[in-house]
């Protein structure tokens, strides 16, 4: 097998929709070579060179850090620079858009409602009275303030999770595990006062309250950020925020 | 240049065994919710005397009946056990910078739920 894996080849379905030739997408079939240690991402710009130039994708760093070639891969959300063929081989691979997002062309899609819902949120610092002058220093975090919201900071904005969301398919205007996973980030951030800001949007109908807790969106997620647990405790919290508000006497919010 | 919506097909919840899982767990509700209500109709059936009472409890010797409770315990426990393993997610319990593993919050309620049991049959059986 080892030195008849240079010949041998693999075949790609790939997504295509051109809008200035045909209305509806269909797939087209490309035959690649295979190797060990390509992954699809490989394959597609094997493709792009050597067979058919118009195909479309988004990539940029082809090591799991830019967030930009999320692909669903066999139906599943993946970073396609993560996904090697040899955990395919020999069947084909069907590649398409991430989705429940528009598609522009082939495999771009349009990444304006993710955008939106991402700036919905003031994913960064808020400070009520602003921050303070460079000379007074900076805003002191202890190892443990820290590990508190590192794990939702590692967020790369691949988008993989709102693929991976039947909630998001369903309810387009639902914030979304990533918008939610960041407004929780800095929610949970000791230098940022900004949290009732934010819960405007991410408690409101659109936000945490659409989710039902599939909980896919932590299971594709290529950074272990684990959206579906954030939101689940920004429910918790939310909900404590109620009974504080409502049924305690002396009530109120505290910040 | 106009964006590419696809539709969301109705059964998209058998496309894939992750959705297929979160399905049957919405659908424990129904008979979580089915117990619930059986158990208010016993009690009302109590407080109608003796006579109703016993002819309901003959009732829930019915072969139907007893296949209903099977499938129902089959989901109730399913219904359990999958929420059991979920409270992780939705509690994020820190120790210094450390966070407590899972199974920390897991255990207590298996623990609890045995404890339960455990005194509920001895009202019933004891």
């Amino acid at each position: 097998m080892a030195n008849s894996t240079a010949e041998s080849t693999m075949r790609l379905e790939v997504f295509r929709y051109e809008p200035d030739k045909a209305a509806e997408p269909r797939f087209q079939t490309y035959e690649v070579p295979f190797r060990k240690d390509w992954v699809v991402l490989d394959a597609l710009n094997h493709i792009k060179d050597q067979s058919d130039g118009s195909l479309s994708f988004r990539w940029s760093c082809r090591m799991g850090v830019c967030g930009s070639c999320g692909m669903m891969i066999n139906g599943v959300p993946k970073l396609s620079c993560a996904a090697f063929l040899r955990d395919y081989y020999p069947n084909t691979i069907r590649v398409e858009p991430l989705s429940h997002f528009p598609v522009l062309r082939d495999l771009v899609f349009q990444l304006d409602p993710f955008l939106d819902k991402l700036k919905s949120v003031q994913p960064w610092i808020i400070r009520r009275e602003g921050e303070k002058p460079v000379s007074e220093g900076e805003y002191l975090q202890t190892p443990a303030q820290h590990a508190r919201f590192k794990d939702f900071s590692m967020c790369i904005n691949c988008m993989l999770c709102y693929a991976a969301c039947p909630v998001v398919g369903m309810e387009p205007h639902f914030l979304g595990p990533a918008a939610i996973a960041l407004a929780q980030r800095y929610n949970l951030d000791s230098r940022d006062e900004g949290r009732d800001q934010r819960q405007e949007t991410v408690a409101s109908h659109d936000g945490i309250w659409q989710c039902t807790f599939i909980g896919e969106c932590s299971a594709v997620c290529p950074k272990h950020v684990d959206p579906a647990g954030a939101i689940q405790q920004a429910k918790v919290e939310s909900t404590i925020d109620w009974f504080k508000e409502v049924l305690w006497p002396f009530g109120g919010r505290k910040s | 240049m106009k964006p590419y919506i696809r539709p969301m097909p109705a059964t998209w919840w058998l496309k894939r065994t992750p959705y297929l899982i979160f399905m049957l767990r919405e659908l424990t509700a129904v008979f979580v919710g089915a117990y619930a209500v059986i158990f208010l109709v016993m009690i009302r059936r109590l407080n109608e005397g003796q006579a109703a009472y016993e002819s309901f409890m003959a009732s829930l010797r019915s072969p139907l009946a007893i296949l209903f409770h099977v499938v129902a315990l089959m989901f109730a426990v399913f219904h359990t056990v999958t929420w059991f393993h979920l409270t992780p997610k939705a509690m994020a319990v820190r120790i210094g910078e450390e966070r407590v593993k899972p199974a920390m919050l897991i255990v207590p309620n298996y623990l609890a739920w045995a404890a339960i049991s455990a005194i509920v049959a001895w009202f019933i059986l004891g």
